[in-house]
Parts: C-alpha cells; structure tokens; sequence
C-alpha cells in the first residue's frame, strides 16, 4: 500500500477502519502543528503525522510515549500534563496594568518579538519529554518543554516577574536543576525549538539568583 | 441519573478555540461561573493552524497607510457579495483594532513594523521610521490595505497559546477528552448539554444559565479539505437537532485556492500575499488574465474558481491526484521563505519531500471555511432557543455573507468573543436556573438509548466508515465549487439515502467505552443532515454569490435573492425545511465587487 506522501496518519486510520475499530490515537491537525501525535516510533520521539512510511524499515515499531498518562494503546494525556505544568509555571503574562481600549500599542522591537516566538512555538507534543532521561526517573521534574515555557516568559519585557519569582517556582530540582544537560531534547523536537539556548539561558539567570540568595 | 457525573455552572461554553475561549475570559470577568468543554486539549484546537494571520485596520504600515475601519467595513461587504449583516461588519471592523492591541497586551509577539526594506511584487518597501516597532501586517486577497497582522508564520498559534494562558489566569474551568452530543432544552429555553467523556465513554451532565456553542467549522463533510479531522460540525447538528434553531446559509462554502495535493494542508493566502504567483502546466502566470487589477489576491472564491476554470480549459498539471496547478514562491528568496513562510516549507519539504525554495508546489482549490451555521443576531443569541449562544466559525453572526476574506475569521473570533462574551456577562445574571429534572432525563435518556442500542448489536449491519466516506464523496463531486441543478438534485436523494441508512449502523467492535467507532457512529447522522442543509440550500439558490456558484445561473440576482437561508430540521424530518429572511444593508447598497466575473475588466467564467 506504499504511496508516496504515504503517512503513518494514512496508515493508522486505514487500520482503524478496515481492522481494528477500536484502535485509539490522536491525530488533530495531521499537519504537524497541534502537536497531538507524538509517539516512538522505533523508539524514537517523534510526531506521527510527519513521519512517511517510505522513511521506514521494513518492521516498525510503535510505542506511546512513556512519562504521560496512557489512556489506551497510541493515545496518551498530554494535555493534561502541559496544562498542570503551565499552571504550576505560572505560564501567562503578569502584568497589572489596566488595558486602555483607546491607546496605541506599546511599542516592541521586532528581534525580541521573533525571540519570543522561537520560544512559543513549541507545540505541546511532549517529544522532548518522552525521550528524556530525566522526566522518566522524576515525574514532577518539567522537563525541556517547561524550562522553555518559563523561558518564553522571561525573555518578554510585558511579563514583570522578578528572576526572584521564577526562582521560587523552578530553582530547584524539579524545575532547570533537574536537568542533567544530555540533549536528547534538542534532537527530539520536531519543530526544532532551540532547546539547548534555552535550558543555558535559564540555567544562568536562575544560577546567578541562587548565588546572590548564598 | 444517579450514576452520571452532573455539573452546573453559569455559562457553559462548548468549544475552546478561539472563540469560545475568548467568550469565556469575558464571562468570568463579568464575575460568572464558567466551564469549557473541548474535544481535545484547547491548546490543539484548529485555532492553532491558522498560519496567515488577522485582520484589523490599525495602519501602521507603509502599505496600509489611511487605512480605517471604514475602509476594513467595505471590504468585507464587497468580499461576502453583500450577503453579510452590514450592522455586523461595522461593529466587527471597529473591534478588531482594539482587540489586536488587547492581545498585544496579553502577550501575542505580533511581528512589528521594522525599516528593513521589503521587495513585493518588485518594488521596495521602505516603512516609516516613527511607526517601528507597532504592530505590522501583511496583504492578504481582497483587501484595498494591508491589514493583516500577523505572528510570522504562525498566528493562530500564537493568538491561541496567548488566549489559552489567560484562560489559565483566571481560572476557568476546562474540560478536555469531552464531547457534547445533545442539548438540553424544552422548546423554548437551552438548559446546558448532555456530553460523552472520550477517556471512559460515560455520559455526563451539564447544566447551565447560558449555553454557548463555539465548535469551528464542519470542512470534514468533505473529505478534501484543510481542516483538522476533528472539525466535524458536531456543534451546529446538536443545534439543529432541537429542531427550533436554524442554520443560515449553510450552501455558502469557502474553497481555498491552495491546498497541497495530496494531503490537502493548507498552503497559507500568506504565499501569495508575500507575492506568490500561481502558474499553469506551462509554467504560465494565468491569474493577471482574469483578473488584471487584483491578480493572485481577489478573494478567495473568485481566485478558487478561476483555477478551476484553467483547469477545465485544459491547462492542468495531471497527477495521480487529479489536475493541479501550481504555486510559486522561488523568486521570494531563501531567507524570507526560511522565516516568514517557514511552517510552509516545512510543510513541503515533510509532507511532498519538495524545496519551494527551488521547486513548484502543487495545488488545487480545497474546501476550507463555513460562512454558515448557528443563525444568531447581533448580540450572538441563536434564533429561536432562550438562553442559547453561537460564535465563531460554528455561528452565522453574518459577519461573512457569502465569501470570507482572508484573515477576516481569527478576527473574527477574538472581536465575536468579546463583544458577545460581554453580551453573555450580562443577560446571564439575570437568568434564575430552573432547570426540571424530568428535562434533562429525556435528554440524557434519548442518548444512553443510542449509545446501548449501537454496543448491543442489534443496531443494524452498516458500516460507519463507509457511509462516511460515501457522504464525504457525494459533497466533494456534487456540491463543489460549480455547482448544478441536476447534480445538486442528484446529491440530495443519495444523500437522504445514506441518513436512512446510517440509522441502522452496526458496530464491528461492540466495546463501549472510549471506541472511537462508537463516537462516530453517534455523530454520522447529524452530519448527513448538515450535508443535506447544504445540499438542499445550494439547489434552493439560483444564483450565484460570492463562494456559491451555480453554472446554470451565473449572475447574483439581488431581485430574488438579496436573502439569508434558514434550514431548520423538525423532528422526525427526511430533509430541512428551508425559510429565508432579509439580509441587512446599512450603508453600502449592492454593487460591483471590483473583481469577480461580473467586473468589466475580468474575463467571464462562462465560455
Ligand atoms: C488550515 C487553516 C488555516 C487558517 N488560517 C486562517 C488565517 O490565517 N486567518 C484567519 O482569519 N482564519 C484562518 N482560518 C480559519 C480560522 O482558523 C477558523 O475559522 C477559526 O480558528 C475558528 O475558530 P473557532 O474558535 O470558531 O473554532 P475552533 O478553533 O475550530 O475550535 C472549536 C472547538 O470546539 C471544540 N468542539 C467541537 N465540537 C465539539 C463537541 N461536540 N463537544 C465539545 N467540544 C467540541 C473543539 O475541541 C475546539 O476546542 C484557517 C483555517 C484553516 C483550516
Ligand atoms: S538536557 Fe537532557 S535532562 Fe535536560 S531536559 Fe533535555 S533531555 Fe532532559
Ligand atoms: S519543546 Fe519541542 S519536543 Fe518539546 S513539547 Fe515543545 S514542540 Fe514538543
Ligand atoms: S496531528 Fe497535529 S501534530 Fe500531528
């Protein structure tokens, strides 16, 4: 049944609809922009949606990815996951200022609106999450995907936490110090978010706060 | 009902894209309970695949200097062929700037307005240094301005995630993995919603002062369009499924000029706003030739049919796919295509294993947007059911009569939101919550019988998938972008055909619980019948207007049909039951839209 642009989105619904009706997987967007289907194929993290069956060896294997919750064969929570961990993050802009209806926008430089968008365009798919060592011994531990998150906020001149505050929240063991800096994230991510820049970045800021608190 | 989880709140808001999301943040301002129920977690709502970006005339820009909502107003009258509520296009086109800037605020990294010289359509751009750093835009088709504001390549993404933090900030509610299947009302008044939990299967109840439906679009009753799989429309056939509610104009539907072949991803209106060209099998820039003034960028529907048109003339790209056209970005340069079209070339290079940077995409017009749906009026309350509201691409608010511009739907999303969602602040504190429980014991009843009468087996022997695939075929081949008496006709009785037959579907998994054959064989009805509002629609209508075209009559005809379909569906119904009301002209009466076959300077699109 090989054709080409042949995608294992192709396959598992062909499966679903002439083999196993039952068979449960996510699949949005099926353009790689939801992040819904991240999976192991052949043990790799990856989005299942953009990965052509003709890139594949003869036996493939697929697997949930691990860390999340399974609710049953390829289909995994991860929604959940990143909304505790956006949650626990504080992952919005706080900011008090009263919004004039009347005003012109506040001005933004546009090399610092294209660094936040680096950032924010991590799509929730929990492939950095699945493939790292750490998320799979330490649970609460956020992971690529959450230092990145916490990142995204940092760098926004709207956002007026302090590094005092994150500090609090992931200064420790289950937030940037968990991290033990393998890297598999950085090659995991789909859509290439610069994780490595970014666990770095945060690392440092969060690094020289803890030194000045000695 | 004992065994069946019960919520109540305030305001339940079915869906959590854009529009629903945006309702909900302006509900629970005003101080209300509020709980938002989504088939997936919010943040992969189709939402976040809007790539190009949103529309408002803030007019910062070089391109889009004197722009004003006035002239936002014009163009998208002249864009839906007079077929919107010009009373709602004139609020909608004054919300838009104010809403950009309060998204600017809650974090959107909107692309601003630099002095690095832009070349479009040959010449070089130069903004003016006093505007750097506002918000940018981009061109989209249709428009007389750019006004399209946008996050590189990836607006609704961003404008979700942002949205979906302030959901996080104020603590609302969210109910993931849930689908609504049915609403709980007596006639008169909507009392909230009977929904099936996806992780377990169990049914659930929800009951609400107010009920707002916010669930996109239905592009999978076709089965090639750029929708996400989950845009099934389930959310306006538990409307019409009450039988008061109508649907308007549910025949006026939007082909997008460019949809990749074979997935049918959508190749954003960006590529050629950034000057993309579409080019014939013999490498020939046909566009200019029919629409010598707006070229690649008319709007949407008169672009879509105009490649068809060249494709019919013979002038096709033959693949295994059918004929395609193709796009053409080489001459934007490797850096711009590498950044401000990046999710197209990755779609590219991923998905067809082909470069833009150096290679012709192939294209062909796909199905991408509903202008119709849930009819409500200004204020987003449905027709016909108290306390029950409608937004976003599930509403007909008429923000888009018959033809949607480009980058007019996000807008539309986050104007709709907080217009409404403040409409909904304040009529919901006035409501008493009354609900009886022999109401919602009907409903839930009518439901679990479905659900017990499909795991048991007895149910009947057709096969889910196989309906679906049939209706999806009948809308794609019969009620396309020409469209015809007799094959509309045609469409319609294959269709009553199927919605008969996909009463007695059976199971070939008798598991209850989360199955997915079990949720569609729920939903496959409702859609049959929306298929068949569009259908019966589309042949009612003879004329053509904005995306509705009918070849055997080709003009718009404001005599007989300056008006708004109404499909109702009355129990125990074998088809809708068409009814039409007057579409509302304010300011602007009928005209020339400019482009489109009946502009002087066009070609026709009859031979
Ligand atoms: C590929 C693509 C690109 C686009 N690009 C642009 C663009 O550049 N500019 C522009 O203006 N417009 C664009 N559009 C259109 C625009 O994206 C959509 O019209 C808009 O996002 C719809 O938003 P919404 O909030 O109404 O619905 P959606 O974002 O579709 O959200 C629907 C919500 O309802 C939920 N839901 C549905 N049914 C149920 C149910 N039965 N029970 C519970 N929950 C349910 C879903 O889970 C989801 O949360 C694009 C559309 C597509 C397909
Ligand atoms: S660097 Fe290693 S430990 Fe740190 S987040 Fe990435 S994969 Fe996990
Ligand atoms: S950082 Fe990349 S791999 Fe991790 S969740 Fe986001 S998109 Fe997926
Ligand atoms: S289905 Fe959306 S990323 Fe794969």
């Amino acid at each position: 049944m090989e054709e080409s642009g042949m995608t294992l989105f192709v396959v598992l619904n062909k499966i679903r609809e002439e083999q196993d009706p039952t068979l449960r997987f996510d699949f949005v967007c099926r353009a790689s922009i939801c992040g819904s289907c991240g999976i192991l194929v052949n043990g790799r993290p990856t989005l299942a949606c953009r990965t052509l069956t003709k890139d594949l060896p003869d036996l493939t294997t697929l697997l949930p990815l691990p860390v999340f919750k399974l609710l049953g064969d390829l289909s995994i929570d991860t929604g959940i996951w990143f909304r505790e961990m956006s949650i626990h993050t504080e992952s919005w802009v706080h900011n008090d200022e009263k919004f004039d209806l009347t005003a012109q926008e506040e001005r933004m430089d546009n090399e610092i609106a294209l660094m936040i968008y680096e950032a924010e365009r991590c799509i929730e798919c929990g492939c950095c999450i699945g493939g790292c060592m750490m998320t799979n011994l330490k649970p609460n531990f956020i992971g690529a995907a959450g230092i990145n998150r916490v990142a995204r906020f940092m760098m926004d001149p709207r956002d007026k936490r302090s590094n005092q505050k994150y500090f609090e929240v992931i200064g420790n063991k289950e937030g940037v110090f968990g991290c033990i800096g393998l890297l598999a994230c950085d090659d995991n991510c789909p859509v290439a978010v610069p994780l490595r820049g970014q666990i770095t970045y945060v690392r440092r800021k969060m690094a020289s706060v803890g030194w000045k608190m000695k | 009902m004992g065994k069946h989880d019960m919520f109540m709140t305030d305001v339940l808001i079915i869906g959590a894209g854009l529009a629903g999301e945006r309702a909900a943040i302006e509900s629970a301002r005003g101080g209300l309970n509020v709980i938002l129920l989504s088939l997936v977690p919010p943040r992969r709502s189709h939402s976040s695949a809007a790539q190009g970006g949103m529309q408002a005339a803030l007019g910062n820009t070089v391109m889009g200097k004197e722009d004003n909502p006035y002239v936002h107003f014009i163009d998208t009258v002249k864009g839906s062929d007079w077929g919107c509520e010009q009373d709602v296009a004139r609020l909608f086109a004054e919300t838009a700037p104010i809403v950009m800037r309060e998204m600017a605020c809650w974090g959107v990294p909107w692309t601003r307005v630099t002095t690095e010289p832009r070349i479009y359509d040959g010449k070089e751009i130069n903004e003016e240094a006093e505007k750097v750093g506002l918000i940018s835009a981009r061109n989209f088709g249709g428009t007389a301005k750019w006004r399209t504001c946008y996050t590189a390549d990836g607006t609704g993404h961003t404008v979700l995630y942002t949205m979906d933090s302030m959901v996080m900030k104020y603590g609302i509610s969210v109910h993931d993995r849930v689908e609504a299947l049915s609403l709980i009302h007596d006639g008169e008044t909507c009392y909230g919603a009977i929904v099936r939990c996806l992780r377990t299967g169990k049914l659930r109840i929800y009951t609400a002062k107010s009920t707002v439906i916010a669930t996109g679009g239905y592009g999978r009753l076709y089965g090639a369009s750029t929708n996400a799989v989950i845009n099934e429309g389930s959310g306006m056939s538990i409307v019409l499924d009450t039988g008061v509610v109508p649907l308007g104009n549910m025949e006026a539907v939007q082909f997008h000029p460019t949809g990749i072949v074979p997935s049918w991803i959508l190749i954003t209106e960006g590529a050629r706003g950034d000057g993309g060209y579409l080019l014939d099998k013999n490498r020939y820039r046909f566009m200019p030739d029919y629409e010598p003034d707006k070229k690649e960028l008319a709007s949407r529907d008169v672009v879509s049919r105009r490649m068809m048109q060249h494709i019919r003339a013979g002038y096709g790209v033959d693949s295994l796919y059918g004929s395609h056209l193709w796009l053409d970005i080489r001459h934007l340069g490797a850096k711009h295509i590498n950044t401000n079209l990046r999710e197209i070339a990755n779609i590219c290079r991923q998905f067809n294993g082909i470069d833009p940077v150096h290679e012709l995409i192939p294209v062909r017009p796909t199905q991408h947007y509903s202008m119709g749906g849930i009819r409500t009026n200004i204020h987003g309350q449905a027709y016909g059911l108290k306390n029950l509201y409608a937004l976003g691409e599930a509403a007909c608010w008429d923000l888009h009569g018959f033809n949607r511009l480009g980058g007019n739907s996000l807008a539309e999303t986050v104007a709709a939101g907080k217009l409404i969602g403040a409409r909904i602040a304040e009529f919901t504190k006035d409501v008493a919550s009354n609900v009886s429980f022999s109401v919602v014991e009907e409903h839930l009843y009518i439901q679990q019988t479905k659900i017990d009468r499909l795991c048991s087996g007895k149910s009947g022997t057709e096969n889910v998938y196989e309906l679906c695939n049939k209706m999806q075929d009948v809308l794609s081949h019969h009620v396309g972008i020409f469209r015809t008496e007799g094959p509309l006709q045609e469409a319609v009785s294959m269709l009553r055909e199927l919605h008969e037959r996909s009463l007695y579907i059976g199971l070939r998994s008798a598991e209850g619980g989360a199955n997915p054959e079990l949720g569609l064989a729920l939903r496959l009805p409702g859609m049959i019948r929306l298929a068949l509002c569009i259908t019966k629609g589309a042949l009612k209508r003879q004329e053509s207007r904005g995306s509705h075209f009918r070849e055997d009559f080709p003009k718009r005809d404001d005599v007989n049909w300056l008006k708004r379909t109404l499909a109702y569906w009355p129990k125990d119904a074998k088809e809708p039951v068409l009814r039409y009301e007057p579409v509302k002209i304010t300011e602007l009466p009928p005209g020339d839209r400019g482009y489109g076959e009946a502009n002087a300077r066009s070609k026709s699109a009859l031979k």
